[in-house]
């Protein structure tokens, strides 16, 4: 993961950025940029092949929540692992995994990262340390205090970062991780993704107290609530929670103020907010116009550069949709792999 | 170039929709993620977001057309410095999409091509050999056996780790991990919270990340509160992924009735597990099998659900004196061999039937028991191999009658077997009501060994 950011950034530096703080250089707001407007670039995309017939069943898209995980993988190292829910194409291109095999797993054919057979919801990638795409709402949160006790039990200094939304929030099990992963030092960071909507159900109707940074509380674990539309804040608090998980001192909560400018799902009209509300953010708040501006304010990129950037994003995404409908559908013989391990 | 929009499919099953309302008119311009119209789909009315940039050229459907289908094109778009003249006519029909396959295709068995599918009845694969063994042996209980597999599989490999409510400083709710803590510390004999979904979840999410957990269920009973991480999380990932991620996790307790626990405490949930793909489900009996076959479910890189039966712990058996003794998953065992009539049993019932068996033959029958040992993958070549010698079988299970154990041999048998058969194949199991706690329901509501005498020689019409 760090090390794909770090190689990313070596072929995209600009001549023009300038140093700024050590955790946000010029040069890493542009990364950033790149990152947070590739995935919605991809998801935008995902959504029209969807319309098309391509991509079948359920599609959740990150657009409008770019900022969290572009902003908390820029705090990771390589031997950090990370898992989330089904709202997970964000994460894996965060994670460096290629969009053609993210796209292809959309559409269901033999170059998606799962060969077709996991879908949207369900992909992997041992090799980015990428734990899933898990389609049980909070499933993944003892998930990944799992991959934090493997971390510590093999001593690798990794960090699990496991994301959830402010719905599984309210899954008892994560309250059984919390208590394990405080009892045991576990390095995990707790993100919760709290978009303000559990499907169609708001914070306020679903949660009897929504200080989710609180949540923590009953087993000592700290958390700290922060402004998930800005990544330069995400990126600092990242730092601090990573690296208080690095230095053994236990897990951490995270609860990432955000939004999603979609419905839950492809099939949402999202008739539970007005359209104002939903307007308001994108053009108040929206983290890639925030960053925009940023970057061309303090000149670290002038309009034309992030103009060719735009193209350069795009080019990537138009990539991934021509694979992913002219990679072939896994052959049959596929039904039957895959089910056990031969021993 | 222009852009054609088409009409989108909004739902996993929409395939046509009415094009309520257009929100941009010909000449306005268009950014990424605008609101360009307004869709009534058989579900909700939905707002479609642009995905390209350009000028609106021309719509190409208008306002309140009902039955639109998917992939029509319904608007182009103008590119910057591109004017009307650009647009070719656009085909009013669905555009043709490459190699879509149909979308959202309702059976899956339509989805794809089914020449390479199976004939209905799975050919039986050859079970693995039973492994020599003529050395000492020793005698041990169950209990022991199951100790000395984790012991002796925890000293080979370091990533081996056992967890589970009392499992380390109690010794075991049951004394199963005696002696554990001491030998290999807290770090891998761990004691965890009363939280089964957490802390099976966790022992999963430890698999996913490389290392060999062995999670101790106090009883099955109790994993119904982890089932989902079992099934969900363990048996599905392989699959999911493509192969590239499975977990080498052994879920081993007590399962079935120990005695006078009651409703909750009592229940055997071999079928549950034995449904699933992804699982191993190991049912060993004696303490050969629970210490050969628990070293295999360690050793072995898939998911293994290893049940055990609270009533065996305490009984005594001769057990190789091997340390590298390892019996094969999948592979049944003839504990006794008869001509006349096939038990098939597993777990504790593989005494009842050896019991029925030796009153069988007072009575001048002659009974087969096999000891299933595995209950997933079922060693179907076993049994029927039996089955052409006697051409008589009785199936024997606590678990209830409905989809139990039984039910599929029987299944089994009607497919690899139906000509060998000289009688119905009758099923003993435990009567179809929650375990009673009164003592003399409690009796009434298990097989014994009469009920398999009686069904022996029913089926012998003797």
């Amino acid at each position: 993961m760090a090390k794909q950011a770090k190689s990313t950034k070596k072929s995209k530096s600009p001549s023009k950025a300038k140093p700024s703080t050590a955790a946000n250089t010029g040069e890493q707001l542009l990364e950033y940029y790149r990152q947070m407007l590739l995935i919605r670039r991809f998801e935008e995309k995902a959504g029209q092949l969807y319309g098309m017939g391509l991509i079948g069943g359920f599609c959740h898209l990150y657009i409008g929540q770019e900022a969290v995980v572009v902003g908390m993988m820029a705090a990771a190292q390589e031997q950090d692992s990370l898992l989330t829910s089904y709202r997970d194409h964000g994460h894996m291109l965060a994670a460096g995994m290629d969009p053609k095999g993210v796209m292809a797993e959309l559409t269901g054919r033999i170059g998606g990262y799962s060969k077709g057979k996991g879908g949207s919801m369900h992909m992997f990638s041992r090799e980015k340390n990428f734990y899933g795409g898990h389609g049980i709402v909070g499933a993944q949160v003892p998930l990944g205090t799992g991959l934090a006790f493997a971390h510590k039990y093999k001593g690798d200094g990794g960090v699990n970062q496991v994301y959830f939304g402010d719905g599984a929030a309210n899954q008892g099990q994560v309250y059984e991780s919390f208590n394990m992963a405080a009892l045991w030092s576990l390095p995990v960071v707790y993100v919760i993704e709290n978009n303000h909507y559990a499907m169609g159900t708001s914070t306020t109707r679903g949660s009897a107290m929504t200080e989710f940074h609180k949540r923590g509380e009953a087993q000592g674990i700290p958390g700290l609530k922060v402004n998930g539309m800005d990544v330069v804040e995400v990126r600092e608090a990242a730092d601090m929670a990573v690296g208080h998980c690095r230095s053994g001192k236990g897990p951490y909560i995270l609860d990432m103020e955000t939004y999603r400018y979609r419905g839950h799902s492809m099939s949402d009209p999202a008739k539970y907010r007005s359209k104002d509300e939903v307007s308001k953010v994108r053009k108040e708040s929206d983290p890639i116009d925030t960053l925009r501006e940023r970057i061309v304010s303090a000149k670290f990129g002038d309009e034309a550069f992030l103009k060719d950037l735009d193209k350069e994003v795009k080019a990537i995404v138009i990539e991934a949709a021509e694979f992913a409908q002219t990679s072939p559908e896994p052959d049959v013989s596929e039904l039957y792999t895959d089910v056990l391990i031969e021993a | 170039m222009t852009t054609q929009i088409l009409m989108p499919a909004l739902s996993p099953t929409m395939t046509e929709g009415k094009l309520a309302k257009w929100l941009k008119n010909e000449g306005d311009t268009v950014e990424s993620g605008d609101v360009i119209a307004e869709i009534e789909t058989d579900k909700a009315t939905m707002e479609v977001e642009a995905v390209d940039e350009g000028t609106m050229g021309k719509i190409m459907v208008a306002e309140g057309t009902e039955g639109v289908a998917v992939n029509t094109v319904i608007a182009v778009l103008l590119e910057e410095g591109e004017d009307a003249s650009a647009i070719t006519d656009a085909p009013a029909s669905p555009a043709p999409v490459a190699t879509a396959p149909e979308p959202a295709a309702a059976a899956p068995v339509s989805a794809a091509p089914v020449s390479a599918a199976p004939s209905p009845v799975a050919p039986i694969t050859a079970s693995p050999p039973e492994p020599d063994y003529d050395g000492p042996m020793v005698q041990m209980t169950v209990r022991e056996a199951l100790r000395d597999a984790m012991a002796e599989e925890m000293r080979k490999d370091d990533d081996v780790f056992l967890m589970g409510e009392e499992v380390a400083e109690y010794q075991g709710a049951y004394k199963i991990s005696q002696g554990m803590l001491e030998e290999f510390g807290d770090r891998r004999v761990i004691d965890t919270p009363i939280t089964e979904h957490g802390f099976a979840g966790l022992g999963v999410g430890a698999a996913f990340g490389g290392l060999k957990p062995i999670v101790e269920f106090m009883t099955f009973n109790f994993a119904m509160q982890a089932i989902d991480h079992i099934i969900n999380s363990a048996a599905k990932t392989l699959y999911m992924s493509g192969g590239q991620m499975g977990a080498n996790i052994v879920f081993r307790g007590a399962n079935g009735a120990a005695a006078r626990v009651g409703a909750q405490h009592s229940q055997c949930y071999a079928s549950w597990y034995a449904h699933c793909p992804g699982l191993k489900v190991v049912v060993p009996w004696s303490a050969a099998d629970a210490k050969g076959l628990l070293k295999a479910a360690i050793r072995d890189p898939n998911p293994i659900i290893f049940l055990e039966n609270e009533i065996l712990y305490g009984q005594s058996f001769d057990v190789p004196d091997d340390p590298d003794f390892v019996l094969p998953i999948g592979k049944a065992k003839v504990e006794r061999v008869g001509t006349d009539v096939t038990i098939v049993a597993y777990s504790i019932m593989v005494g009842t039937a050896l019991e029925a068996a030796d009153a069988l033959a007072a009575a001048g029958i002659s009974a087969e028991v096999i000891n299933l040992r595995t209950i997933r993958p079922i060693d179907t070549a076993t049994i029927v191999d039996s089955v052409k010698k006697t051409n008589r079988i009785v199936s024997l299970e606590e678990g209830w009658p409905a989809c139990n154990i039984g039910s599929e041999i029987a299944a089994l048998m009607m497919e690899h077997a139906f000509d060998h058969l000289d009688a119905p194949v009758i099923r003993v199991c435990g009567e179809d009501v929650p375990m009673p706690y009164a003592a003399n329901l409690e009796a009434l509501a298990l097989p014994k060994a009469n009920h398999v005498i009686e069904a022996a020689k029913s089926v012998c019409y003797a």
